[in-house]
């Protein structure tokens, strides 16, 4: 299913308009972002700070380039990654202490610290201007103009493919279901022996890379970081796409973030003041209607078909 | 026969509620310990408190020879002591067979493992051959929530079962269960833990459940073991029986 998707959008790229491309460019780099909340959120758990993780893969790969001179676009990838990563990994020693309205708010406020720095070190970042990022390399050379758009495009699609199908295993293994197990019954966890902390921090981690990874694919394409990357709001439009999308199943993300980039920019043509309203009105449709997102409405129609090879949810 | 638990002078108040108050006693390995006590008389503060999910105030808990004072569910449970609740502690959003085999993934010290599927041939064998020792086969495929009260109760049993305990804490493992069915299920239980000849200890309301099965018994009254020896001896107690019947 997922590569079905895949080889529709690649084969359908080159013919489309080139802000299509741009525009599909970031709705797939952004899915990872919500894709790793989505993670979160399937142990119970939402994080209103993303934007920190997403920021500092921006800025990360801003970084590798001007003062590494690192160009290679998959490197600068990976950096963004590993930047993420890193950062969850100091915050998730604090964090995954912690539940619910807690975890929740302290997120934002870290994440409200990193975008105080991003502005208060302005000599370092750039301040409120940010930092340009220039055009990237694919295996040492610079695509021609009219095709970096695409040579982007399939870089995130194909960065894309590997995390949704590498999370799709995840959410079926042992710590998949520990994850759903914790958010269910934290006690009983304990009481088999589990490591509640444990899974969260490593999940944490994970999903604060994929926040990093999405930062570094987004930054290549529009060419700038800026510290609105790691503000509340931005934190808030991940949490939006994944209960919009659906976080139930893996492919939730990608077609809600995909959708949602759609209809903002187009919104946003028609009728400038308000798109938010729109936007507002659909998520409100999706919640009384399609509590578990988007992409349940798909699943549905599969689990008729095939019942344990996609649905992870219960089969009650 | 080596002594698996032994708890010495165990306290803890709840303010002025005595719900252990100087406990002393010791299990030997193979033994089914039935406890029995009126109403808040303090048989959950006592699993609670040998399973570190309360701390004592005062006294210590031995397992197998080792200071287990202290340690926290987590680490008592990997050192071998199981437990089962009185309101069953189950995944609500998970079938009964994925309950059964969250339970043996960690067991195996697997929960962390990301690229192989839970649901493994092996894995997926053994679940449902303990849900049938259980009786919970034909409900294996069945989300918990929907499940009768008894049937959650003896899957939360099994559960704690499943972990392959050394020692096995049983807190009222019949009591949602109907009067009709108790015998039956209690039958079934006592075979299944008896064959596996794990040490377990289970708190029980009824008088004529710990009378049959049990092979020892210790009476509770207010955080106090009031009475402890074979149910056919205790049980006949004057004392105990007003104990018992006065309060509860
Ligand atoms: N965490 C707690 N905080 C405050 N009081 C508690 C706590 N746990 C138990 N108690 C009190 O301690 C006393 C003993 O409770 P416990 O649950 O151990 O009794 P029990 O023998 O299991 O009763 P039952 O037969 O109703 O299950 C009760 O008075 C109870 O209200
Ligand atoms: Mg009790």
């Amino acid at each position: 299913m997922q590569w079905a998707i895949v080889l529709l959008l690649a084969i359908v790229a080159p013919l489309l308009p080139g802000w299509t491309v741009f525009l599909l460019s970031v709705a797939l780099a952004k899915a990872l972002v919500v894709l790793g909340i989505g993670l979160l959120m399937r142990g119970g758990l939402v994080s209103f700070g993303h934007g920190m993780y997403y920021a500092a893969g921006a800025y990360g790969v801003a970084f590798a380039m001007k003062l590494m001179g690192i160009r290679e676009a998959l490197v600068l990838a990976v950096l963004g990654l590993v930047a993420g990563g890193l950062l969850a990994s100091v915050l998730g020693m604090l964090l995954a202490r912690y539940r619910g309205l807690f975890f929740a708010m302290l997120n934002l406020a870290l994440s409200m610290m990193v975008y105080g720095a991003l502005l208060k070190f302005y000599w370092v970042t750039g301040g409120t201007d940010g930092m340009a990022v220039r055009q990237a390399t694919f295996g040492g050379f610079v695509p021609p103009a009219g095709l970096l758009r695409v040579a982007y495009f399939y870089l995130s699609l194909g960065v894309v493919a590997i995390v949704v199908s590498m999370a799709h295993r995840l959410v079926r293994s042992p710590m998949g279901y520990l994850l759903r197990a914790l958010r269910d019954n934290e006690v009983r966890v304990n009481y088999m022996g589990g490591w509640v902390e444990q899974t969260i921090y490593r999940v944490y981690v994970l999903s604060g890379g994929l926040a990093g990874l999405g930062g570094s694919l987004v930054v290549l394409n529009v060419g700038h970081a800026v510290p609105d990357f790691a503000y509340w709001s931005q934190s808030g439009e991940f949490v939006f796409v994944a209960l919009f999308g659906g976080y139930g199943h893996v492919l939730g993300p990608l077609s809600g973030s995909i959708l949602f980039e759609f209809v903002r920019s187009y919104a946003y043509k028609v009728s400038p003041y308000t798109w938010q309203l729109l936007l507002g009105a659909m998520l409100a449709l999706v919640i009384l209607f399609l509590p578990e997102g988007l992409w349940s409405l798909v699943e549905r129609r599969m689990a008729r078909r095939d019942r344990w090879g996609w649905s992870w949810r219960p089969s009650s | 026969m080596g002594v698996v638990l032994e708890t010495v002078e165990l306290t803890k108040y709840f303010g002025v509620v005595k719900a252990a108050d100087g406990i002393s006693v010791r299990v030997e390995e193979g033994e089914l310990v039935g406890i029995i006590g009126p109403n808040g008389s303090g048989k959950t503060t006592f699993l609670n408190l040998i399973t570190g999910y309360v701390r004592p105030a005062r006294g210590s808990i031995w397992y197998r020879g080792k200071d287990i004072t202290g340690l926290s569910p987590r680490v008592v449970t990997r050192m071998g002591i199981a437990r089962s609740f009185q309101i069953p502690q189950l995944y609500g959003g998970l079938t009964v067979l994925e309950n059964m085999l969250v339970a043996l993934a960690i067991r195996a010290g697997r929960s962390g493992e990301f690229w192989r599927p839970l649901q493994e041939d092996a894995r997926l064998e053994e679940a449902m051959q303990t849900l049938s020792e259980f009786g919970l086969e034909g409900a294996a495929a069945q989300g918990v929530s929907s499940l009768a009260e008894g049937e959650r109760k003896l899957l939360d049993v099994a559960l704690s079962f499943a972990l392959k305990p050394r020692l096995l804490l049983l807190d009222e493992p019949t009591s949602g269960v109907s009067v009709k069915d108790k015998f039956e299920v209690m039958d079934r239980l006592v075979r299944v833990l008896k064959s596996s000849g794990v040490t377990t200890v289970f708190v029980e309301h009824d008088l004529d459940v710990v009378m049959r099965y049990a092979e020892r018994v210790l009476v509770f009254q207010e955080g106090r073991v009031i009475a402890d020896g074979p149910p056919g001896i205790v049980l006949s107690d004057a004392e105990v029986k007003s104990a018992i019947v006065g309060t509860g």
